[in-house]
């Protein structure tokens, strides 16, 4: 009996020093990952990886599965097939253990509206077991990064969106996760609350916090190092945010400013060439192919009465690589 | 185990319970006012019968019977008519419960030692009221009766039969007296249902919980952390309860205080861990208060508390016994009333202990840390 216990000591301590060594580059790896509602399919066989400490962007249009994944990553879904890890554990059998590692962020700024700030603070705290030594400082620190000094005893009802969506990463991060699940944190604030959101994400990137962060901005992807897109259930692309231009898109991208927009966009898009053309901004995006005579197709505008003020080639943007990959999607079906 | 996190939760709870008006009216306002309501108007006390009086009769003894009718408190002699017509009239209407017709032989009759008839009529419309009118009336010409006897064998012979009765713990038999201790119970279980009702659904329903199952708080901490708060609320309620029938109804307490004070707080784990039950099955606040209605009604009817369960058939008596009101009223009537001690209700202590573990462990077993 003495024997067979030393054995399993022997053989937990080669177990652990074995997993020390190898050092997980990835924080988060989902393979398969398929949750179906009955009759819905709302997450298809998705499969990515994020490498720790990335601030890792998954985006998608509203309804396209982004919650559901990252609900099943919290385990609070049990996902109707496929894998995952965080940080090596099972996202199936493991969850209390991953939960204890990571900062979440429900789409509604889910405090407690009735109580203040502090005490909100005070009770994430409790349910997390910060110690006791630790809290002053840690709330300090929170409230700076927050900007709400002086705002501690206000009831959190009160307070107005850019706060409150701060108040609540403070509450999720009060533990000091090594990762942070953001899902859609700057639905409803204004810009510049949506900037200070930012900084806050990037520092905590730079302190080694992997992000894993959804969101339909496209400007917001931008500020990602990596990126995945979600179309209604099925991955489409999965890359940094400076390849995965470059990789999607295949062709041009050609800004044309033009009096009338929507017939242009008709007539472009019988022309041969071009691939597709979207409104942008004030002005036009077609997408072509590569190295298109742009006096040719001013020609053809010019020809058929429409007044063009200005047409160059630009570098594509997210939005372009969204509009695109939505688009072939589309016309698959 | 870790209480650092249930310690949380407890003052969480009391922060929002402190600063939502519903609750603290629910807490506080709806106690009183149960407790006056039902005191006042569940008594099944019946006395000072409006009653109507035909006597036909001119001698001294008709007047001799009607005064100790008057005299026994059960009937008030309002209405002296002429004809049986007036009788129905005041019956009818229901300006009168009962009717006394004495003849116009009567005294004649008495004196002359023959047997003299009188007629009661009852309005049975109203069991209770017709039965106290019955048994009091029985009760009032039984012992003329005996008294003109004795006056005519010159009060030298003896009964054949005396009963002596006493009755015990409650000897005016006061329905005040038998009612207060069940509505405690039916009150402290009304409201501590419609609190832990919500606690949990209401959680859902903001988006809360799904901040809160993500954390390392465990099913049983978040349910004892529900709980607890509402443990020491419902026992400022029944304090509160036991003051108002003490000192405004006048119900005595004749057994201990402080172990009714301690059933109260076993039974309170196991009421509120019904309502834990129904927050935790509902989708909605909505729900969670429908299900709470759908609860009181079968509590009122099978604890005991209306109508004795002696009473019922054996099957409902069973259904009875399952709730943890019907055991919680026995304690209060048996402390409050006859003064039990634990030597007489140590069935209902294990009672209340297991109901109050089994309907906390079940609701925490239900719950998901799920959003599904």
């Amino acid at each position: 009996m003495k024997q067979l216990q030393l054995w399993k000591m022997y053989l937990s301590i080669l177990l652990k020093v074995k997993r020390d060594k190898v050092k997980m580059e990835n924080a988060i790896e989902i393979q398969n990952l398929t949750k179906k509602f009955d009759d819905f399919l709302a997450v298809n066989n998705v499969s990515f990886n994020v490498k720790k400490g990335d601030v890792f962007g998954f985006l998608g249009p509203n309804g396209s599965g982004k919650t559901t994944v990252i609900r099943m990553i919290m385990g609070l879904i049990s996902p109707t097939s496929g894998t995952g890890r965080v940080l090596g554990y099972d996202i199936k059998k493991d969850s209390e253990k991953i939960r204890n590692h990571i900062g979440y962020m429900s789409q509604k700024f889910s405090l407690y509206e009735d109580l203040t700030v502090d005490e909100n603070l005070d009770f994430y705290a409790g349910v997390y077991s910060v110690p006791k030594d630790k809290l002053e400082q840690k709330k300090k620190e929170i409230l700076e990064m927050a900007d709400l000094v002086g705002r501690e005893n206000m009831i959190t009802r009160n307070l107005s969106g850019g706060w409150k969506q701060r108040l609540a990463l403070g509450c999720s991060i009060i533990h000091e996760p090594e990762i942070l699940l953001l899902d859609e944190p700057t639905g409803g604030v204004d810009p510049i609350a949506r900037r200070q959101f930012w900084d806050i994400i990037y520092d905590m990137s730079k302190k080694g916090v992997t992000i894993l962060v959804t969101t339909h901005y496209m400007d917001e992807a931008e500020h990602c190092n990596s990126l995945g897109f979600l179309y209604f259930g099925d991955i489409l692309s999965l890359d940094t945010s400076k390849s995965i231009k470059e990789k999607v898109i295949e062709g041009d991208i050609i800004e044309i400013k033009v009096r009338n927009i929507l017939k242009s966009i008709e007539l472009l898009k019988s022309k041969k060439g071009v691939e597709d053309a979207s409104v942008y901004g004030a002005g036009i995006h077609a997408m072509t192919e590569s190295n298109i005579d742009l006096n040719q197709l001013k020609g053809y505008l010019t020809e058929n009465n429409m007044e063009v003020y200005s047409m160059k080639k630009v570098k594509p943007t997210l939005e372009d690589v969204f509009v695109f990959l939505v688009e072939k999607e589309r016309k698959k079906i | 185990m870790n209480y650092k996190r249930i310690g949380s939760i407890i003052r969480k709870e009391f922060l929002q319970i402190k600063r939502d008006k519903r609750t603290m009216t629910i807490i506080f306002l709806m106690p009183i006012m149960q407790l006056l309501l039902f005191g006042y108007v569940a008594s099944t006390n019946v006395d000072h019968i409006p009653s109507v009086v035909m006597n036909n009769d001119i001698g001294t003894e008709s007047r001799v019977l009607l005064e100790s009718f008057a005299n026994s408190q059960y009937f008030d002699l309002d209405y002296h008519v002429q004809s049986i017509e007036e009788i129905e009239k005041y019956i009818d209407n229901g300006d009168a419960r009962a009717g006394i017709v004495i003849p116009p032989e009567y005294s004649e009759y008495i004196k002359s030692g023959r047997t003299a008839q009188i007629q009661l009529i009852v309005d049975g419309s109203d069991p209770t009221t017709a039965q106290a009118v019955l048994s009091s009336a029985g009760g009032v010409v039984q012992s003329m009766s005996v008294k003109i006897t004795q006056k005519m064998l010159g009060a030298s012979m003896p009964q054949p039969l005396d009963l002596r009765t006493r009755v015990w713990y409650n000897p005016n038999m006061d329905s005040t007296r038998f009612n207060i201790p069940g509505l405690i119970g039916v009150i402290l279980q009304t409201v501590t249902l419609m609190l832990t009702s919500f606690s949990i659904v209401r959680e859902r329903e903001r988006g809360t919980m799904e901040q809160l199952i993500v954390t390392p708080i465990t099913k049983m901490e978040l349910m004892l952390g529900k709980v607890i708060p509402y443990v020491l609320i419902g026992f400022v309620d029944i304090v509160l309860a036991l003051s108002l029938s003490v000192f405004w109804f006048r119900v005595p307490i004749a057994g201990s205080i402080n172990l009714l004070l301690l059933y109260s707080v076993i039974f309170l784990v196991g009421a509120l861990g019904v309502g834990l039950n129904i927050s935790v099955v509902a989708k909605s606040q909505l729900e969670a208060m429908q299900l709470s209605m759908f609860m009181i009604m079968p509590n009122m009817l099978l604890s005991g508390y209306m109508f004795p369960r002696n009473a019922m058939p054996k099957f409902v008596q069973a259904l009875g016994s399952v709730l943890p009101l019907t055991h919680f009223i026995n304690v209060l009537r048996g402390i409050i009333l006859k003064g039990n001690g634990l030597a007489e209700l140590y069935k209902e202590f294990f009672i209340l202990i297991g109901f109050g573990v089994f309907f906390i462990v079940l609701a925490s077993k239900k719950f998901k840390k799920k959003i599904e």
